[in-house]
């Protein structure tokens, strides 16, 4: 684990060489210029037992994933996982059944949700292999960067 | 006449893409068909034009959960290309990595993908609400091998520090030590997961496979060793190809793996168990013993048993590795390139993984090609329900096709996340 000394981690979900999944790590790359000294930035690969393993110890939790729900792409989906339960399909993990949704609900159970966990989830267009993000995603990328560090400011006042 | 159809649909935007079709008519069986859509079609050819230095770590990329693997395979197939062969404190730590991602993976797949199955949850997280104590002891199972991942890859999810010839940077012995403490605690928690899986009830299923692992002289296989089976293969890995093939087949997308003249075979932990009992540590035999294992085992069931101990020789062989340690002088050997090509197999969490690249004079990929454990395990999966479905023809269809899905994760493939979002369509006539 390395979020070092502070309670505030944010967590890039995906997969870079998977087209708009990789919105998750593009968004936290650029945070890391951004935020705050102390605010630890990851980038995962969704794996649950993995991201169960990054927030042990954090206090505020904020989790950028691309979401493949039916929205349209670009769509921005906030929840806060501490007042809502998490559809397991709308964050699908590649290869092994239990990704983002199921982790949150397993913390749930556990009692190991971080007291604050913010999930922010962009509607993907394109999911194939390659680099990039699609016009839509990038657009809505830029504008979670903006919340996010909206969000970041609020919890380490 | 009554036909009964189990359909679970493709799956989009995953990295192993899978479908399940089975057809019932009259009391028989009449399809069975696995479709995966592989992914490292597509990365044999991402790589190709890059230079050997980058192949570690985009071969990574292909799964979440068994990056080393993918890491260990290339790193062997290109420095067998250039001759190169690794000193032996370089060796071990590579075993010592390959320990911890047997520990992640094995944790992961028994307590939060298979044993649901078992213990008739819909899945982990419900299983967590009435055997929490159990579902934590998973958890810090896997964060035990993610510490190993951690402190030699870089980070425990796509490593950075694998290189060609060795790694970019050793860490120092103190650091070692502390990991022994987390292992000491896992061994234990290994050897109470055989326990705790071997009260499972199995269904009674046997078929005689052919089991194909690595085997080395000295030890239970990781990164090196021949390619054996139970029927007789004898081989070195450079001649995979020779034995093997791998046929489209005109309904899928993917390819599945043969043996030229038997057909399908079987990797994974219970054809490494089966093939190399007598290599396990005497605590990881014992712990085979005492579950009811004998020195095979051909119950695929079982193999949640098998796995879990695999998990414990992991540990306990992380632990003598980390009491022997030794730096090496340099991260990592020298590399020359030359014009050749390369042939490597290591034991992934799964199966054997084969990865073959030929190289320019630069040390640049012209061509490679990857053989993941999943694709070679198709038929043999198929092939199983073939035998299991008709024995449960009377289970009404929400628990035909659960058995159905526990059998398919018996293999623990990399399209269990396909299994998790099953459909399934039931037609009578």
């Amino acid at each position: 684990m390395k979020t070092g000394s502070t309670n505030t981690l944010i967590i890039g979900v995906g997969n870079l060489y998977r087209s708009d999944d990789g919105a998750g790590p593009c968004i936290a790359s650029r945070l890391r210029e951004f935020v705050p000294v102390g605010v630890t930035v990851l980038e995962e690969s969704g794996e649950g037992a993995a991201l169960l393993e990054a927030w042990q110890g954090a206090t505020a939790v904020i989790l950028v994933d691309a979401a493949q729900s039916g929205a349209p792409p670009g769509t921005i989906h906030r929840i806060d996982a501490r007042r809502q339960q998490v559809p397991s399909r709308f964050f699908h993990y590649s290869s092994h059944a239990f990704g983002v949704g199921e982790a949150i609900e397993m913390a749930r159970v556990l009692h190991l949700l971080p007291a604050s966990l913010l999930l922010y989830g962009i509607e993907g267009r394109n999911f194939s292999e390659g680099i990039g993000l699609s016009e839509e995603v990038e657009q809505a990328a830029a504008a979670v960067l903006a919340l996010a560090l909206d969000d970041v400011r609020s919890f380490v006042k | 006449m009554s036909t009964r159809t189990i359909k679970v649909e493709n799956l989009a935007r995953v990295e192993g893409e899978g479908a399940l079709f089975v057809k019932i008519k009259d009391r028989r069986v009449t399809d069975v068909r696995l479709k995966i859509f592989e992914p490292p079609r597509f990365f044999e050819a991402f790589l190709r034009d890059r230079k050997f230095g980058e192949v570690p770590d985009i071969t990574a990329r292909i799964c979440g959960i068994c990056p080393v693997a993918y890491q260990m395979s290339s790193c062997h197939a290109i420095e067998d290309a250039f001759g190169v062969i690794v000193n032996e404190p370089i060796r071990a730590l590579r075993r010592l990595l390959y320990c911890g991602e047997w520990i992640e993976s094995h944790a992961l797949h028994i307590y939060l993908l298979h044993a649901p199955d078992f213990l008739g949850y819909e899945d982990a997280i419900r299983m967590a609400r009435d055997h929490p104590q159990d579902v934590q002891r998973g958890l810090r199972l896997k964060k035990a091998g993610n510490d190993i991942v951690n402190l030699l890859g870089g980070r425990e999810i796509h490593p950075i520090n694998v290189r060609v010839g060795g790694f970019y940077k050793v860490p120092a012995k103190l650091e070692f030590a502390a990991l022994a403490e987390t292992l000491k605690w896992a061994r234990e928690a290994a050897l109470e997961t055989v326990r705790w899986v071997a009260s499972f009830s199995f269904p009674q299923v046997e078929r005689d496979y052919e089991f194909v692992a690595l085997r080395h002289a000295e030890e239970y296989p990781f990164n090196e060793g021949r390619l054996v089976s139970n029927k007789g293969l004898d081989i070195a890995v450079r001649d995979y190809d020779q034995h093997f093939l791998e046929e489209h087949v005109a309904r899928s997308n993917a390819l599945h793996s043969v043996h030229k003249e038997r057909g399908a075979y079987f990797t994974g932990p219970q054809a490494r168990y089966s093939l190399n009992f007598d290599k396990l540590s005497p605590l990881a035999q014992e712990a085979a013993r005492s579950a009811g294992l004998g020195p095979v085992c051909r119950n695929p069931f079982q193999s949640i048993i098998v796995r879990g101990v695999e998990l414990v020789y992991a540990c306990d062989e992380a632990l003598r590795i980390i009491e022997n340690i030794e730096r090496p002088d340099k991260p990592a050997v020298k590399i020359e390139p030359r014009v050749a090509t390369g042939y490597a197999c290591t034991e992934a969490p799964r199966g054997i993984l084969y990865h073959r690249y030929r190289l320019d004079e630069h040390g640049v990929i012209l061509d490679a090609k990857i053989v993941p454990p999943t694709s070679q395990n198709q038929i043999t999966i198929e092939n199983d329900l073939w035998q299991i479905i008709p024995a449960s023809l009377d289970l009404p269809g929400d628990k035909l096709q659960r058995l159905c899905e526990q059998a398919i994760r018996n293999y623990d493939p990399c399209i269990s996340c396909a299994t998790h979002f099953l459909k399934l369509h039931m037609e009578r006539e």
